[in-house]
């Protein structure tokens, strides 16, 4: 069935964006990742206007994340406070980033730098989350089940302490102020929501178990992007209704499922299949970057409207 | 005086198929509405030659159908090698290029027009693409140009339809011109050619007017009229969306 979207003015077939949206959903809801890295060049492919690609699927992650974190509270694996404490760093960090993109802008070439970082970032994120993930799951396998140390490092020496009952974490705040602001201006300069930077951050960083650390990712997307939507709509009057309404109903129902699955895989299985959906996306881009393009030219609106 | 005199007749007789050719021309629907499950539309374009006079038989009668839609200015990026990597290394901004432009004839493009008459015209979409009023580098637009066309081409925006008008006794014609269903509002400007010669010898111009109507309607207007307004809905159907299906998988996983 072929829909008209009022805003993108292209038509395209309901039931692929239904799918679109459930299988980014699922992720979503699986790992904790607003899944934005994944739908943007999916959208670009069907022929929606990079403009409002980006914009729209920032109104779809909203309705994912909000399904995705209505799963998770029920189960009690949303650390509501550390969710606030990472939003606070994480609107620090989005109002830096994007003066710092803009400053970068001036410079000109900004877009290849952000390129190169995320390149050079999710390769060495990918990598040591794979290699760490791997080992404790052959740990585990031997059957040796190694007990959970916490080990005492610098982090815990700092002032402002502060007790995270879900996560068990008895930690000062400026490590996780710090992270959010950290992700939050990636996500500005990237145009992304950050959760695939924040859930490992938040594991190798905080050491916050596993399974807290998925819906509390969530939580804190839900408002990122609610604020991306809103700024998108207003600006730019780039976000799509009818595209978002289609992508976000297979959006949420896959979040729901995403999350039961997510539930019933152990912390280590997790973290493999999370690093490696990173290391592909890294490699897509790497790809993107080496291989001749088959057409070397490309179309920017201006303006548009 | 003999001269003159050859130039004389020479010059009446390249006037006289001018004024005594006329077109006439219909479309089978001057509006388009686009509704939410709108998937392209076809137009009927018909008519006929007028005359006074019977038909010259010296040459053959063309016959060239333009439909163009709105323009707007359009960025062009390149892709160059640097250090190993592929990245954008140059730009231009072309002033105004349409968002759509067929061209159909009833025969081979180069036979049924001059170039002068092109220029003359702006018939084919390479005349139809402003480039600039003052260009502002030195990179030549052409290579720009032409890979807008060809992208443009490839996705079905841009087409060229030679021998696709069919004209009957030098006087009946019509063609079919498919619109795509990745349509942008506007007026798209029709127009038809009479060409002998290469030279136009009549021309007939007339609308086609594209619009959006019912829900796609209202939501653009919302969209661009009350952004604030459009940006809370689209979060308040987010919300609610992810709110029903957590409340509806609980009842499913309950029963």
């Amino acid at each position: 069935m072929q829909i008209y979207l009022p805003i993108a003015e292209v038509s395209v077939n309901a039931f692929l964006l239904l799918g679109l949206g459930g299988i980014v959903g699922v992720l979503s809801g699986m790992f904790g990742v607003g899944g934005g890295f994944l739908m943007t060049p999916l959208l670009f492919f069907i022929g929606i206007p990079p403009a409002v690609a980006v914009a729209t699927e920032a109104n779809q992650i909203v309705a994912s994340s909000f399904s995705g974190v209505l799963a998770h509270l029920k189960r009690k694996t949303v650390d509501l406070r550390m969710g606030v404490v990472l939003l606070i760093g994480g609107l620090i960090g989005a109002a830096l980033g994007v003066q710092l993109f803009n400053a970068l802008k001036a410079i000109g070439q900004v877009d290849l730098l952000v390129k190169l970082s995320y390149v050079v970032f999710l390769g060495i994120i990918g990598s040591l989350m794979f290699v760490e993930s791997l080992r404790a799951l052959m740990k585990t396998r031997g059957g040796t089940v190694v007990p959970t140390r916490r080990k005492h490092t610098w982090v815990h020496n700092l002032p402002f302490k502060m007790k995270f009952r879900t996560s068990g974490l008895y930690i000062s705040v400026i490590p996780p102020i710090l992270v959010g602001v950290l992700v939050g201006i990636l996500a500005a300069i990237m145009g992304v929501g950050g959760g695939f930077i924040m859930v490992p951050a938040m594991i190798y960083l905080l050491g916050m178990p596993t399974k807290v650390v998925v819906g509390t990712s969530l939580f804190q997307i839900i408002f990122v992007t609610a604020f991306t939507t809103l700024l998108h709509a207003t600006t730019n009057f780039t976000v799509d209704m009818g595209l978002a309404v289609l992508l976000l109903i297979g959006g949420v129902v896959g979040a729901q499922i995403g999350a039961r699955i997510g539930v019933k895989l152990k912390a280590e299985q997790l973290r493999v299949l999370l690093a490696l959906m990173v290391l592909v996306v890294c490699g897509k881009l790497a790809l993107d970057l080496l291989i001749q393009p088959a057409e070397l030219y490309e179309i920017g609106a201006k303006g548009g409207h | 005086m003999l001269r003159l005199l050859a130039l004389l007749t020479l010059a009446l007789c390249a006037a006289l198929p001018a004024r005594a050719e006329k077109v006439v021309a219909g479309l089978s629907q001057n509006r388009v509405s686009i509704t939410a499950t709108f998937v392209g539309s076809e137009i009927l374009i018909f008519g006929a030659v007028k005359r006074d006079a019977p038909p010259p038989s010296d040459s053959p009668l063309q016959v060239i159908v333009v439909v163009e839609g709105p323009a707007h200015p359009v960025t062009v990026r390149k892709k160059d090698r640097r250090f190993g990597i592929w990245i954008n290394t140059d730009a231009i901004e072309l002033a105004a290029a349409p968002s759509f432009y067929a061209v159909a004839t009833s025969a081979p493009l180069t036979e049924t027009l001059s170039i002068l008459d092109d220029l003359k015209h702006v018939i084919s979409v390479e005349r139809s693409i402003r480039i600039s009023d003052n260009p502002f580098t030195n990179e030549d637009p052409r290579d720009f140009t032409r890979a807008l066309i060809r992208i443009r081409e490839k996705s079905g925006l841009y087409k060229l339809m030679e021998n696709s008008v069919t004209l009957q006794e030098e006087t009946l014609f019509d063609t079919r011109i498919a619109l795509p269903s990745n349509l942008t509002e506007g007026d798209y400007r029709t127009r038809i050619y009479l060409t002998r010669e290469g030279s136009v010898a009549s021309q007939y111009e007339t609308v086609i007017n594209v619009q959006k109507v019912g829900l796609e309607r209202w939501i653009f207007n919302l969209a661009h009229e009350q952004p604030l307004v459009y940006g809370i809905l689209s979060l308040v159907i987010a919300i609610a969306a992810g709110w029903g299906a957590s409340a509806l998988f609980r009842v499913i996983l309950r029963t």
